[in-house]
């Protein structure tokens, strides 16, 4: 990546580590990888998807990236700036998270008006009462909400509308930036498309950049430009949405494609799947040289050996595999 | 091919509605359409089930009374709760250790002469005391107790519980520690030591004060309160805090860049409201417990000012010919304590979500 392309990016985060300590026995502590040495860049009105099996250490990015957990190694970079303890205050305004789980990331005993007021509260976005009310209306109207819903309790919504009121909490403080952490996972389908449709409505009306986080490959290629593929806390592939799925190189990937559900069932008869054997070795005991080799299907004595980095094959795609 | 009703003849396997078994919509039903339920706000829908429990409201009203007949009989009531009684200016000996709805002879004589003598409800003491004002008064003082104990657990054991819970691993360890050392002190022990050190020293400090009409064993019974008995609150928030700081909307609000204590005031706090309010409810009847049996070790209330514990001790020593001395007392503690502990109880079903229908 050129020094040009530096300025470019809104969020560039490089070699980040976050590891947690895992009490084993008195006294004793092993860490566990969630992330190890994770890098990318996302550009102004970009969506980056982040896709990876159950555990694989996709939530932990966003958090840490957010610095809701101290990372333990690496640098996040906003804007060209490092985001440290002294200036995350600010760069909350800039960066804001929607959660997966509708029904525990808003307060049981705080109205909807509250709920999404509370950021111009903190930063103290308004001048008067009826300026705070403004803006909360004009949140709730951007997100597809009522203005008669701004006294009512977080409970008394649908899965689908109370992820609006959250996204409409991230949007409050006007961020060029949104991690949004599997925000669709936990709803229906057809609220899935209505809620995903809305992201990208958003982000051509405001010019938002998204971190997608999601294990639905099909939602993700769906909204993404680009797509990161991870696998125990790191980045196995990285490629323009397109291309990645046309063209997959890591094996992983390829085996996550072929799981795929088709909705033409003489496609579905004539496609291969590739099905991984085994489980995924525990991220606090993992497996030397590269993570994936125990369940690969091209493995040599090299992976054993040593653990693969990502190199470029063109085009913007970059994978980590020796023998693809 | 249509029949009365305007409809296409029914084909015998088709799935067709007949329109026969069905009536129109009273405008009665059609508004309960357009209605939603009402918003409700999680105390509102508390306290609609605190109502529906009987022994909940009894204990309330209850209470209720109490609070009325304290308040109020003193003003109507003309003895005091140290006079002795004395019949048109004259000191009545006779007065002594009265029957309830008794007069002693001076007052008889008066009331032949056309005097008034208001009467004596609960009798009198062996001091030619009103008895019923002595227990309206020792009700106040044991009530007050209760409460400000409870007051002081609760604001100290809130504070000290949300700081440990909220900041967790080093400082929670190491609060939690302190906490387990107040917890194995003896709290008589505490209570008897603090009453003789602190006797001599707030003795003079409180000189001319309100407090002084308590005594020093009243104040030094709030300091243990103060010093020992919040340990029990702490550890309950910390353990609620250690629950709710989980949930996704206290990480929102970091996401945010929500300071720390707004965090605790606004998130964590009001979703453990409901654990605070019941173990106050129920801290209140521990303390006038407490009062009352370290009045009834002569620890409690300085003498003349009764308590209802003090009030007990005293009748112990005539208790085969004047046992009504201490069932008014005791009956009066017993009804306070099974209140709360009845209200606390239903409090707790009323705030407990689980238990919602």
């Amino acid at each position: 990546m050129s020094s040009n392309d530096k300025n470019e990016c809104l969020v560039e985060v490089k070699d980040l580590k976050q590891y947690f300590p895992i009490k084993t026995g008195f006294g004793k502590t092993v860490p566990l990888k969630a992330v190890d040495g994770v890098s990318f860049s996302i550009k102004p009105g970009e969506t980056l998807g982040l896709v990876g099996e159950s555990g694989c250490g996709k939530t932990t990015v966003g958090r840490s990236l957010l610095q809701l957990y101290k990372p333990t190694g690496g640098e996040v970079y906003f804007k060209g700036e490092k985001v440290t303890d002294q200036n995350i205050k600010a760069l909350r305004k800039e960066m804001q998270m929607v959660f997966q789980d509708p029904y525990s990331s808003l307060n049981p005993r705080m109205t909807v008006e509250d709920i999404i007021g509370e950021p111009l509260d903190v930063h103290k976005l308004y001048s008067t009462k009826a300026e705070r009310r403004e803006k909360i209306l004009e949140l709730m109207e951007l997100v597809g909400l009522n203005a008669e819903h701004a006294t009512r309790y977080a409970h008394e919504f649908s899965g689908g509308q109370r992820q609006r009121i959250g996204i409409a909490r991230a949007l409050a403080v006007n961020p060029s930036f949104i991690v949004c952490d599997e925000p669709v996972s936990a709803l229906d389908v057809s609220i899935q498309a209505q809620v995903i449709n809305m992201f990208e409505d958003l982000q051509e009306k405001l010019g938002v950049a998204y971190l997608f986080i999601a294990h639905d490959l099909l939602v993700v290629r769906h909204i993404s430009d680009r797509i990161a593929v991870m696998y125990l806390g790191k980045i196995v592939e990285i490629a323009d949405a397109d291309e990645l799925n046309e063209n997959p190189m890591h094996p992983y990937t390829e085996s996550l494609l072929s799981a795929i559900p088709m909705p033409d069932p003489n496609l579905a008869k004539t496609r291969k799947r590739i099905i991984l054997e085994g489980d995924v070795p525990s991220p606090m005991n993992l497996p030397s040289g590269c993570a994936f080799r125990t369940r690969c299907r091209y493995a040599t004595e090299q992976c054993a050996k040593e653990c693969p980095s990502l190199t470029d094959r063109g085009n913007g795609h970059f994978v980590s595999c020796f023998n693809k | 091919m249509s029949n009365e009703n305007g409809m296409p003849k029914k084909n015998v396997l088709s799935a067709q509605i007949d329109l026969k078994k069905f009536d129109f919509a009273t405008e009665e039903e059609k508004k309960q359409q357009d209605v939603m339920s009402e918003s409700t706000t999680f105390f509102k829908d508390s306290m609609r089930r605190l109502r529906k429990n009987p022994l909940a409201m009894g204990s309330i009203v209850v209470l209720a009374v109490i609070l009325l007949v304290i308040i109020f009989a003193p003003k109507i009531v003309p003895y005091g709760y140290s006079e002795i009684i004395t019949v048109d200016g004259v000191r009545d000996k006779t007065a002594k250790n009265l029957a309830p709805f008794t007069y002693s002879k001076m007052e008889q004589q008066y009331m032949d002469k056309g005097g008034k003598v208001f009467p004596h409800i609960f009798g009198t003491d062996e001091q030619c005391r009103d008895y019923f004002i002595r227990v309206v008064y020792g009700t106040r003082v044991s009530l007050s107790v209760g409460l400000f104990a409870s007051i002081i657990v609760l604001i100290i054991g809130v504070i000290y519980g949300s700081i440990s819970g909220y900041a967790g691993g080093k400082v929670d360890l190491i609060m939690m520690r302190i906490v387990d050392i107040i917890y194995s002190l003896p709290d008589l022990l505490m209570v008897i030591l603090l009453s003789v050190v602190l006797g001599e020293t707030l003795g003079t400090a409180i000189k001319g004060t309100v407090f002084a009409k308590l005594g020093s064993n009243m104040l030094s019974l709030f300091i243990v309160f103060g010093l020992l008995y919040w340990v029990g609150m702490a550890r309950l928030v910390r353990g609620q805090i250690l629950t709710i700081k989980q949930n996704d909307y206290v990480l929102a609000s970091k996401a945010i860049g929500t300071p720390a204590h707004r965090i605790i005031r606004t998130h964590i706090l009001p979703n453990c409201l409901s654990v605070i309010i019941i173990s106050v409810a129920l801290q209140i009847p521990s303390a006038i417990f407490t009062e009352s049996y370290l009045s009834f070790l002569g620890l409690g209330v300085q003498a003349p000012m009764p308590s209802l514990g003090s009030l007990a001790n005293a009748a112990r020593d005539g208790l085969t010919s004047y046992p009504y001395k201490l069932i008014f007392p005791a009956v009066t503690i017993v009804l306070i304590v099974l209140a709360f502990n009845l209200l606390g109880d239903g409090l707790r079903d009323a705030l407990d979500p689980k238990l919602k229908k």
